[in-house]
Protein backbone atom coordinates (compact mmCIF):
# COMPACT_ATOMS: atom_id res chain seq x y z
CA UNK A 1 0.00 0.00 0.00
CA UNK A 2 2.73 2.50 1.08
CA UNK A 3 4.60 1.97 -2.47
CA UNK A 4 1.17 2.29 -4.40
CA UNK A 5 0.86 5.78 -2.34
CA UNK A 6 4.18 7.15 -3.48
CA UNK A 7 3.49 5.49 -7.00
CA UNK A 8 0.92 8.34 -6.94
CA UNK A 9 1.72 11.63 -5.06
CA UNK A 10 2.88 12.84 -7.99
CA UNK A 11 -0.57 13.25 -8.66
CA UNK A 12 -2.44 13.90 -5.55
CA UNK A 13 0.58 16.72 -5.04
CA UNK A 14 -1.14 18.69 -8.55
CA UNK A 15 -4.24 19.45 -6.30
CA UNK A 16 -2.04 22.15 -4.72
CA UNK A 17 -0.98 24.85 -6.54
CA UNK A 18 2.54 25.38 -5.28
CA UNK A 19 3.04 21.86 -6.84
CA UNK A 20 1.61 22.23 -9.82
CA UNK A 21 3.90 25.21 -10.98
CA UNK A 22 6.70 23.45 -10.05
CA UNK A 23 5.83 19.91 -11.63
CA UNK A 24 4.43 21.56 -15.07
CA UNK A 25 7.82 23.89 -14.58
CA UNK A 26 9.94 20.88 -15.00
CA UNK A 27 7.21 19.48 -17.65
CA UNK A 28 7.32 22.53 -19.90
CA UNK A 29 10.26 22.50 -21.69
CA UNK A 30 9.85 18.59 -22.82
CA UNK A 31 6.29 19.34 -23.62
CA UNK A 32 7.02 22.43 -25.78
CA UNK A 33 9.99 20.50 -27.62
CA UNK A 34 7.68 18.01 -28.20
CA UNK A 35 4.67 20.19 -29.29
CA UNK A 36 6.85 22.40 -31.82
CA UNK A 37 8.44 18.90 -33.53
CA UNK A 38 5.35 17.52 -34.02
CA UNK A 39 3.52 20.06 -35.15
CA UNK A 40 6.44 21.32 -37.28
CA UNK A 41 6.81 17.94 -39.13
CA UNK A 42 3.49 17.34 -39.10
CA UNK A 43 2.86 20.77 -41.52
CA UNK A 44 6.07 20.16 -43.39
CA UNK A 45 4.66 16.57 -44.23
CA UNK A 46 0.99 18.00 -44.83
CA UNK A 47 1.62 20.96 -46.48
CA UNK A 48 5.09 20.27 -49.08
CA UNK A 49 5.03 16.41 -49.33
CA UNK A 50 1.73 14.89 -49.08
CA UNK A 51 -0.09 14.65 -52.53
CA UNK A 52 -2.64 17.86 -53.75
CA UNK A 53 -6.19 16.47 -53.67
CA UNK A 54 -7.97 14.64 -56.85
CA UNK A 55 -10.19 17.40 -57.37
CA UNK A 56 -9.57 20.18 -54.67
CA UNK A 57 -6.04 20.34 -55.39
CA UNK A 58 -3.90 22.01 -52.61
CA UNK A 59 -7.41 23.92 -50.79
CA UNK A 60 -7.85 20.76 -48.99
CA UNK A 61 -4.10 21.28 -47.26
CA UNK A 62 -6.42 23.35 -44.56
CA UNK A 63 -7.80 20.55 -42.71
CA UNK A 64 -4.26 19.52 -41.51
CA UNK A 65 -5.36 23.28 -39.10
CA UNK A 66 -8.97 22.68 -39.39
CA UNK A 67 -9.67 19.23 -38.08
CA UNK A 68 -7.08 18.74 -35.18
CA UNK A 69 -8.69 22.27 -33.99
CA UNK A 70 -12.26 21.42 -34.31
CA UNK A 71 -11.29 17.65 -32.11
CA UNK A 72 -9.22 19.73 -29.55
CA UNK A 73 -12.32 22.39 -29.36
CA UNK A 74 -14.59 19.40 -28.59
CA UNK A 75 -12.57 17.73 -26.07
CA UNK A 76 -11.25 20.74 -24.77
CA UNK A 77 -15.27 21.47 -23.61
CA UNK A 78 -15.16 17.96 -21.97
CA UNK A 79 -11.62 18.65 -20.08
CA UNK A 80 -12.87 21.92 -18.75
CA UNK A 81 -16.49 20.61 -17.98
CA UNK A 82 -14.74 17.55 -16.13
CA UNK A 83 -12.25 19.88 -14.20
CA UNK A 84 -15.56 21.70 -13.06
CA UNK A 85 -16.96 18.24 -11.80
CA UNK A 86 -13.65 17.14 -9.65
CA UNK A 87 -13.94 21.17 -8.61
CA UNK A 88 -17.19 20.86 -7.17
CA UNK A 89 -17.69 17.32 -6.17
CA UNK A 90 -14.07 17.30 -4.27
CA UNK A 91 -13.52 20.95 -3.59
CA UNK A 92 -10.35 20.90 -5.56
CA UNK A 93 -8.95 24.19 -6.16
CA UNK A 94 -6.46 23.80 -8.87
CA UNK A 95 -8.80 21.75 -10.69
CA UNK A 96 -11.20 25.11 -10.91
CA UNK A 97 -8.29 27.03 -12.03
CA UNK A 98 -7.83 24.05 -15.36
CA UNK A 99 -11.60 24.74 -16.15
CA UNK A 100 -11.02 28.47 -15.72
CA UNK A 101 -7.78 28.35 -18.30
CA UNK A 102 -9.30 25.67 -20.39
CA UNK A 103 -12.36 28.13 -21.31
CA UNK A 104 -10.12 31.24 -23.62
CA UNK A 105 -8.17 28.07 -25.30
CA UNK A 106 -11.36 26.31 -25.95
CA UNK A 107 -13.20 29.53 -27.69
CA UNK A 108 -10.13 30.01 -29.49
CA UNK A 109 -9.80 26.51 -31.25
CA UNK A 110 -13.46 26.64 -31.84
CA UNK A 111 -12.92 30.13 -33.44
CA UNK A 112 -9.88 28.42 -35.47
CA UNK A 113 -11.78 25.54 -36.34
CA UNK A 114 -14.91 27.74 -38.24
CA UNK A 115 -12.77 30.67 -39.59
CA UNK A 116 -10.30 27.27 -41.41
CA UNK A 117 -13.86 25.63 -42.47
CA UNK A 118 -14.72 29.37 -44.01
CA UNK A 119 -11.60 29.75 -45.85
CA UNK A 120 -12.07 26.40 -47.17
CA UNK A 121 -15.67 26.68 -48.30
CA UNK A 122 -15.30 29.78 -50.28
CA UNK A 123 -13.31 27.64 -52.77
CA UNK A 124 -14.43 24.66 -52.60
CA UNK A 125 -18.37 25.15 -51.76
CA UNK A 126 -18.42 28.62 -53.48
CA UNK A 127 -19.41 30.21 -50.03
CA UNK A 128 -18.20 31.43 -46.76
CA UNK A 129 -21.01 29.98 -45.03
CA UNK A 130 -23.44 27.49 -45.34
CA UNK A 131 -26.01 26.38 -42.50
CA UNK A 132 -24.78 22.81 -42.34
CA UNK A 133 -25.69 20.41 -39.45
CA UNK A 134 -21.43 20.18 -38.00
CA UNK A 135 -20.87 24.36 -38.99
CA UNK A 136 -24.05 24.69 -36.97
CA UNK A 137 -22.91 22.35 -33.81
CA UNK A 138 -19.50 24.35 -33.64
CA UNK A 139 -20.90 27.44 -33.33
CA UNK A 140 -23.36 26.67 -30.93
CA UNK A 141 -20.31 24.99 -29.01
CA UNK A 142 -18.78 28.69 -29.63
CA UNK A 143 -21.55 30.20 -27.63
CA UNK A 144 -21.23 27.98 -25.27
CA UNK A 145 -17.58 28.65 -24.82
CA UNK A 146 -18.40 32.33 -24.58
CA UNK A 147 -21.41 32.28 -21.98
CA UNK A 148 -18.83 29.85 -19.43
CA UNK A 149 -16.38 32.80 -20.40
CA UNK A 150 -18.40 35.72 -19.64
CA UNK A 151 -19.98 34.07 -16.73
CA UNK A 152 -16.33 33.43 -14.92
CA UNK A 153 -15.83 37.58 -15.18
CA UNK A 154 -19.32 38.57 -14.02
CA UNK A 155 -18.44 37.72 -10.91
CA UNK A 156 -16.22 40.07 -7.86
CA UNK A 157 -15.94 36.77 -6.32
CA UNK A 158 -13.00 34.07 -7.60
CA UNK A 159 -14.58 31.48 -5.67
CA UNK A 160 -17.82 32.36 -6.97
CA UNK A 161 -17.20 32.79 -10.41
CA UNK A 162 -15.15 29.01 -10.61
CA UNK A 163 -18.56 27.02 -9.04
CA UNK A 164 -20.63 28.96 -10.91
CA UNK A 165 -19.19 28.49 -14.63
CA UNK A 166 -18.16 24.82 -13.55
CA UNK A 167 -21.97 24.17 -13.14
CA UNK A 168 -22.94 26.00 -16.59
CA UNK A 169 -19.75 23.79 -17.87
CA UNK A 170 -21.53 20.53 -16.46
CA UNK A 171 -25.01 21.54 -17.95
CA UNK A 172 -23.46 22.51 -21.05
CA UNK A 173 -22.16 19.11 -21.26
CA UNK A 174 -25.29 17.21 -21.31
CA UNK A 175 -26.55 19.63 -23.88
CA UNK A 176 -23.33 19.21 -26.34
CA UNK A 177 -24.88 15.62 -27.56
CA UNK A 178 -29.07 17.17 -27.50
CA UNK A 179 -27.40 19.98 -29.58
CA UNK A 180 -25.74 18.16 -31.99
CA UNK A 181 -28.31 15.44 -32.75
CA UNK A 182 -30.73 17.92 -33.02
CA UNK A 183 -28.76 20.01 -34.96
CA UNK A 184 -28.21 16.91 -37.45
CA UNK A 185 -31.85 16.19 -37.55
CA UNK A 186 -33.03 19.66 -38.51
CA UNK A 187 -29.89 19.87 -41.12
CA UNK A 188 -31.24 16.56 -42.69
CA UNK A 189 -35.10 18.26 -42.65
CA UNK A 190 -33.77 21.62 -44.21
CA UNK A 191 -31.09 21.03 -46.28
CA UNK A 192 -30.59 19.73 -49.67
CA UNK A 193 -28.09 17.03 -49.08
CA UNK A 194 -25.56 18.18 -52.29
CA UNK A 195 -22.63 19.48 -50.15
CA UNK A 196 -20.66 16.23 -48.83
CA UNK A 197 -17.89 16.37 -46.76
CA UNK A 198 -15.64 13.68 -47.82
CA UNK A 199 -15.97 11.17 -45.11
CA UNK A 200 -13.23 10.66 -42.93
CA UNK A 201 -12.40 7.17 -43.74
CA UNK A 202 -12.11 7.76 -47.88
CA UNK A 203 -9.16 9.75 -46.98
CA UNK A 204 -6.06 8.60 -48.74
CA UNK A 205 -3.61 6.91 -46.29
CA UNK A 206 -1.19 8.99 -47.51
CA UNK A 207 -2.89 12.33 -46.41
CA UNK A 208 -4.04 10.27 -43.51
CA UNK A 209 -0.54 9.94 -41.49
CA UNK A 210 0.14 13.71 -41.74
CA UNK A 211 -3.32 14.43 -40.47
CA UNK A 212 -3.02 12.30 -37.63
CA UNK A 213 0.51 13.78 -36.70
CA UNK A 214 -1.14 17.36 -36.71
CA UNK A 215 -3.71 16.11 -34.01
CA UNK A 216 -1.05 14.74 -31.66
CA UNK A 217 0.56 18.08 -32.42
CA UNK A 218 -2.51 19.84 -31.42
CA UNK A 219 -2.96 17.23 -28.41
CA UNK A 220 0.50 18.11 -26.70
CA UNK A 221 0.33 22.01 -27.73
CA UNK A 222 -3.31 21.79 -25.67
CA UNK A 223 -1.78 20.40 -22.58
CA UNK A 224 1.38 23.52 -23.30
CA UNK A 225 -1.14 26.32 -23.77
CA UNK A 226 -3.59 24.96 -20.78
CA UNK A 227 -0.63 24.39 -18.53
CA UNK A 228 0.82 27.78 -18.77
CA UNK A 229 -2.93 29.62 -18.74
CA UNK A 230 -2.89 27.49 -15.55
CA UNK A 231 0.56 28.59 -14.23
CA UNK A 232 -0.39 32.44 -14.82
CA UNK A 233 -3.69 31.42 -12.75
CA UNK A 234 -2.22 30.03 -10.01
CA UNK A 235 -0.12 33.45 -9.74
CA UNK A 236 -2.83 35.68 -9.84
CA UNK A 237 -4.28 33.66 -7.03
CA UNK A 238 -1.64 33.01 -4.95
CA UNK A 239 -0.10 36.56 -5.39
CA UNK A 240 -0.16 37.10 -1.63
CA UNK A 241 1.09 33.85 -0.41
CA UNK A 242 5.04 33.17 0.70
CA UNK A 243 6.31 31.02 -1.83
CA UNK A 244 4.88 33.40 -4.83
CA UNK A 245 6.51 36.32 -3.27
CA UNK A 246 9.61 34.25 -3.10
CA UNK A 247 9.29 33.28 -6.23
CA UNK A 248 8.56 36.80 -7.77
CA UNK A 249 11.62 38.44 -5.69
CA UNK A 250 14.07 35.62 -7.04
CA UNK A 251 13.22 36.61 -10.40
CA UNK A 252 13.79 40.32 -10.08
CA UNK A 253 16.76 39.87 -7.98
CA UNK A 254 18.30 37.97 -10.53
CA UNK B 1 -39.00 22.26 13.78
CA UNK B 2 -41.93 24.31 11.43
CA UNK B 3 -44.03 22.30 9.01
CA UNK B 4 -42.53 22.85 5.57
CA UNK B 5 -44.87 24.04 3.03
CA UNK B 6 -45.70 21.65 -0.07
CA UNK B 7 -45.29 21.87 -3.12
CA UNK B 8 -48.27 22.94 -4.14
CA UNK B 9 -48.07 26.10 -1.43
CA UNK B 10 -44.89 26.78 -3.30
CA UNK B 11 -46.30 26.89 -6.42
CA UNK B 12 -49.67 29.36 -5.19
CA UNK B 13 -47.06 31.69 -3.45
CA UNK B 14 -45.55 32.21 -6.39
CA UNK B 15 -48.83 32.41 -8.77
CA UNK B 16 -50.31 34.72 -6.16
CA UNK B 17 -46.88 36.92 -6.24
CA UNK B 18 -46.98 36.94 -10.17
CA UNK B 19 -50.66 38.03 -9.74
CA UNK B 20 -49.81 40.98 -7.22
CA UNK B 21 -47.38 42.33 -9.88
CA UNK B 22 -49.48 42.04 -12.74
CA UNK B 23 -47.81 44.95 -14.85
CA UNK B 24 -44.20 42.33 -14.88
CA UNK B 25 -46.36 39.35 -15.38
CA UNK B 26 -47.98 41.00 -18.65
CA UNK B 27 -45.32 42.75 -19.81
CA UNK B 28 -43.90 39.34 -22.10
CA UNK B 29 -47.67 38.90 -23.56
CA UNK B 30 -47.57 42.13 -25.05
CA UNK B 31 -43.97 42.53 -25.94
CA UNK B 32 -44.96 38.69 -27.54
CA UNK B 33 -47.83 39.77 -29.09
CA UNK B 34 -46.07 43.61 -30.18
CA UNK B 35 -43.08 42.23 -32.15
CA UNK B 36 -45.96 39.68 -33.48
CA UNK B 37 -46.86 42.66 -35.46
CA UNK B 38 -43.32 43.94 -36.12
CA UNK B 39 -43.13 40.81 -38.57
CA UNK B 40 -46.15 41.69 -41.42
CA UNK B 41 -44.70 46.11 -41.43
CA UNK B 42 -41.02 44.37 -41.58
CA UNK B 43 -40.80 41.83 -44.29
CA UNK B 44 -44.56 42.05 -46.31
CA UNK B 45 -48.30 41.82 -45.14
CA UNK B 46 -48.46 38.99 -47.98
CA UNK B 47 -50.63 36.10 -46.63
CA UNK B 48 -49.02 33.64 -48.44
CA UNK B 49 -45.34 34.55 -46.92
CA UNK B 50 -46.57 35.19 -43.94
CA UNK B 51 -47.72 31.50 -43.86
CA UNK B 52 -44.79 29.93 -44.97
CA UNK B 53 -42.76 32.03 -41.81
CA UNK B 54 -45.06 32.32 -39.21
CA UNK B 55 -44.28 29.03 -36.99
CA UNK B 56 -40.87 30.73 -36.92
CA UNK B 57 -41.98 33.65 -35.84
CA UNK B 58 -44.55 32.33 -33.31
CA UNK B 59 -41.70 30.13 -31.90
CA UNK B 60 -38.67 33.24 -32.08
CA UNK B 61 -41.14 35.54 -30.12
CA UNK B 62 -42.22 32.74 -27.61
CA UNK B 63 -38.55 32.44 -26.67
CA UNK B 64 -37.58 35.51 -26.86
CA UNK B 65 -40.64 36.79 -24.47
CA UNK B 66 -39.86 33.87 -21.91
CA UNK B 67 -36.44 35.37 -22.21
CA UNK B 68 -37.47 38.40 -20.94
CA UNK B 69 -39.19 37.21 -17.91
CA UNK B 70 -37.40 34.20 -16.75
CA UNK B 71 -34.60 36.60 -15.07
CA UNK B 72 -37.71 37.14 -12.44
CA UNK B 73 -37.93 33.43 -11.80
CA UNK B 74 -35.43 34.00 -8.74
CA UNK B 75 -34.99 38.06 -8.74
CA UNK B 76 -37.68 38.68 -6.32
CA UNK B 77 -37.24 36.52 -4.05
CA UNK B 78 -33.55 37.23 -3.63
CA UNK B 79 -34.11 40.93 -3.59
CA UNK B 80 -36.32 40.84 -0.85
CA UNK B 81 -34.34 37.86 1.34
CA UNK B 82 -37.31 35.12 1.19
CA UNK B 83 -34.50 33.36 -1.50
CA UNK B 84 -32.12 33.03 1.93
CA UNK B 85 -35.04 31.82 4.47
CA UNK B 86 -35.37 28.90 1.48
CA UNK B 87 -32.13 28.05 0.99
CA UNK B 88 -31.38 27.89 4.78
CA UNK B 89 -34.11 26.05 5.49
CA UNK B 90 -33.90 22.21 6.66
CA UNK B 91 -34.84 20.27 3.24
CA UNK B 92 -34.48 19.88 -0.49
CA UNK B 93 -33.75 22.79 -2.47
CA UNK B 94 -34.49 21.27 -5.72
CA UNK B 95 -38.39 20.90 -4.62
CA UNK B 96 -39.52 24.77 -4.45
CA UNK B 97 -37.26 25.46 -7.26
CA UNK B 98 -39.34 22.95 -9.76
CA UNK B 99 -42.31 24.70 -8.04
CA UNK B 100 -40.84 28.11 -9.06
CA UNK B 101 -40.76 26.52 -12.53
CA UNK B 102 -43.85 25.14 -12.85
CA UNK B 103 -45.49 28.77 -11.47
CA UNK B 104 -43.19 30.73 -14.16
CA UNK B 105 -44.54 28.32 -16.64
CA UNK B 106 -48.40 29.06 -15.80
CA UNK B 107 -47.77 33.07 -15.75
CA UNK B 108 -45.68 33.14 -18.82
CA UNK B 109 -45.72 29.91 -20.91
CA UNK B 110 -49.31 28.86 -20.62
CA UNK B 111 -50.79 32.59 -21.33
CA UNK B 112 -48.36 32.49 -24.52
CA UNK B 113 -49.83 29.09 -25.84
CA UNK B 114 -53.01 30.40 -25.23
CA UNK B 115 -52.58 34.23 -26.84
CA UNK B 116 -50.77 32.00 -29.97
CA UNK B 117 -54.24 31.29 -31.98
CA UNK B 118 -54.85 34.71 -32.10
CA UNK B 119 -51.61 36.05 -32.77
CA UNK B 120 -51.27 32.63 -35.73
CA UNK B 121 -54.24 33.53 -37.35
CA UNK B 122 -52.74 37.39 -38.29
CA UNK B 123 -49.88 35.50 -39.17
CA UNK B 124 -52.33 33.27 -41.38
CA UNK B 125 -51.09 30.05 -40.13
CA UNK B 126 -52.93 27.44 -41.78
CA UNK B 127 -56.07 26.20 -39.25
CA UNK B 128 -54.66 22.45 -39.54
CA UNK B 129 -51.50 23.61 -37.74
CA UNK B 130 -53.39 24.98 -34.75
CA UNK B 131 -53.32 21.85 -32.50
CA UNK B 132 -49.69 21.14 -33.42
CA UNK B 133 -48.66 24.82 -32.61
CA UNK B 134 -50.59 24.71 -29.06
CA UNK B 135 -49.30 21.38 -28.22
CA UNK B 136 -45.33 22.46 -29.55
CA UNK B 137 -45.84 25.58 -27.40
CA UNK B 138 -47.27 24.51 -24.26
CA UNK B 139 -44.17 21.50 -23.94
CA UNK B 140 -41.36 23.75 -25.00
CA UNK B 141 -42.63 26.88 -23.18
CA UNK B 142 -42.13 24.35 -19.91
CA UNK B 143 -38.94 23.47 -21.19
CA UNK B 144 -37.98 27.14 -21.81
CA UNK B 145 -39.01 27.96 -18.20
CA UNK B 146 -36.91 24.59 -16.58
CA UNK B 147 -33.54 25.42 -18.43
CA UNK B 148 -33.77 29.20 -18.33
CA UNK B 149 -33.94 28.33 -13.98
CA UNK B 150 -30.58 27.41 -14.18
CA UNK B 151 -29.52 30.31 -15.90
CA UNK B 152 -31.16 32.61 -13.83
CA UNK B 153 -30.01 31.06 -10.82
CA UNK B 154 -26.78 31.63 -11.99
CA UNK B 155 -27.17 35.15 -12.77
CA UNK B 156 -29.47 35.77 -9.75
CA UNK B 157 -26.81 37.78 -7.49
CA UNK B 158 -25.11 39.72 -10.44
CA UNK B 159 -27.93 42.54 -10.61
CA UNK B 160 -30.34 43.71 -13.26
CA UNK B 161 -30.14 44.62 -16.58
CA UNK B 162 -27.27 42.47 -17.39
CA UNK B 163 -27.29 40.91 -20.96
CA UNK B 164 -25.59 38.07 -19.17
CA UNK B 165 -28.58 35.81 -18.61
CA UNK B 166 -29.48 35.70 -22.46
CA UNK B 167 -25.86 34.50 -23.62
CA UNK B 168 -25.73 31.18 -21.12
CA UNK B 169 -29.60 30.18 -21.68
CA UNK B 170 -30.17 30.78 -25.71
CA UNK B 171 -27.80 28.06 -27.22
CA UNK B 172 -29.31 25.71 -24.77
CA UNK B 173 -32.48 26.86 -26.01
CA UNK B 174 -31.26 25.88 -29.44
CA UNK B 175 -32.21 22.17 -29.58
CA UNK B 176 -36.03 22.97 -28.50
CA UNK B 177 -36.98 25.47 -30.72
CA UNK B 178 -35.50 23.16 -33.78
CA UNK B 179 -38.19 20.40 -32.51
CA UNK B 180 -40.83 23.27 -31.72
CA UNK B 181 -40.94 24.77 -35.24
CA UNK B 182 -40.35 21.41 -37.02
CA UNK B 183 -43.63 19.90 -35.25
CA UNK B 184 -45.52 22.85 -36.55
CA UNK B 185 -44.17 22.79 -40.09
CA UNK B 186 -44.61 19.27 -40.54
CA UNK B 187 -48.35 20.39 -39.31
CA UNK B 188 -48.42 22.76 -42.16
CA UNK B 189 -47.46 20.26 -44.69
CA UNK B 190 -49.99 17.88 -43.63
CA UNK B 191 -47.07 15.18 -42.15
CA UNK B 192 -47.56 13.45 -38.71
CA UNK B 193 -46.11 15.40 -36.27
CA UNK B 194 -45.83 13.27 -33.41
CA UNK B 195 -42.24 12.56 -33.67
CA UNK B 196 -40.54 15.64 -33.32
CA UNK B 197 -43.52 16.54 -30.39
CA UNK B 198 -42.63 13.37 -28.86
CA UNK B 199 -38.62 14.55 -28.44
CA UNK B 200 -39.89 17.76 -27.48
CA UNK B 201 -41.88 15.48 -24.59
CA UNK B 202 -38.57 13.32 -24.01
CA UNK B 203 -36.74 16.99 -23.69
CA UNK B 204 -38.73 18.16 -20.66
CA UNK B 205 -38.88 15.37 -18.88
CA UNK B 206 -35.04 15.77 -18.70
CA UNK B 207 -34.81 18.89 -18.31
CA UNK B 208 -38.06 18.90 -15.45
CA UNK B 209 -36.05 15.86 -13.58
CA UNK B 210 -32.46 17.38 -13.69
CA UNK B 211 -32.41 21.31 -14.42
CA UNK B 212 -34.39 21.83 -10.79
CA UNK B 213 -31.30 19.93 -9.09
CA UNK B 214 -28.84 22.58 -11.17
CA UNK B 215 -30.22 25.24 -10.21
CA UNK B 216 -30.72 24.38 -6.58
CA UNK B 217 -26.26 23.33 -6.61
CA UNK B 218 -26.29 27.07 -8.30
CA UNK B 219 -28.36 29.25 -6.20
CA UNK B 220 -26.12 27.42 -2.92
CA UNK B 221 -23.27 28.38 -4.97
CA UNK B 222 -24.42 32.29 -5.95
CA UNK B 223 -26.28 33.32 -3.47
CA UNK B 224 -25.02 31.87 -0.48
Amino acid sequence: MVTEVKKWQWFYRLGSPRWFYEITGRWLPWLLCAASLLLASGLFWGLLVAPPDARQGNSFRIIYLHVPAAILALVGYYIMALAGAVGLIWRIKMSFMVMKSAAPIGAALTFIALFTGAVWGKPSWGTYWVWDARITSMLILLFLYLGVLALQRAFSSAEMAYRASAILALVGTINIPIIYKSVDWWHTLHQPATLKLTSASSIHIDMLQPLIVMICGFYVFYVVALCLFTRAEIIRREATSAWVRALVSNESSR
Amino acid sequence: MARTPSFLAYVRRDVLLAYRRLGDTVAPLIFFTMVCTLVPLGLSPDPQRLSEIAPGIMWIMALLATLLSIERIFAFDFEDGSLEQLLIAPQLIALPVLAKIVAHWLVTGLPLTLLSPLLAMTLSLPTSAYPAMLLSLAIGSAYLSAVGAVGASLTVSLGRGGLLLPLLVVPLYMPIMIFGTATVFYAVDGLHWSGPLAAMGAMLCAALALCPLAAAAALRVTSA
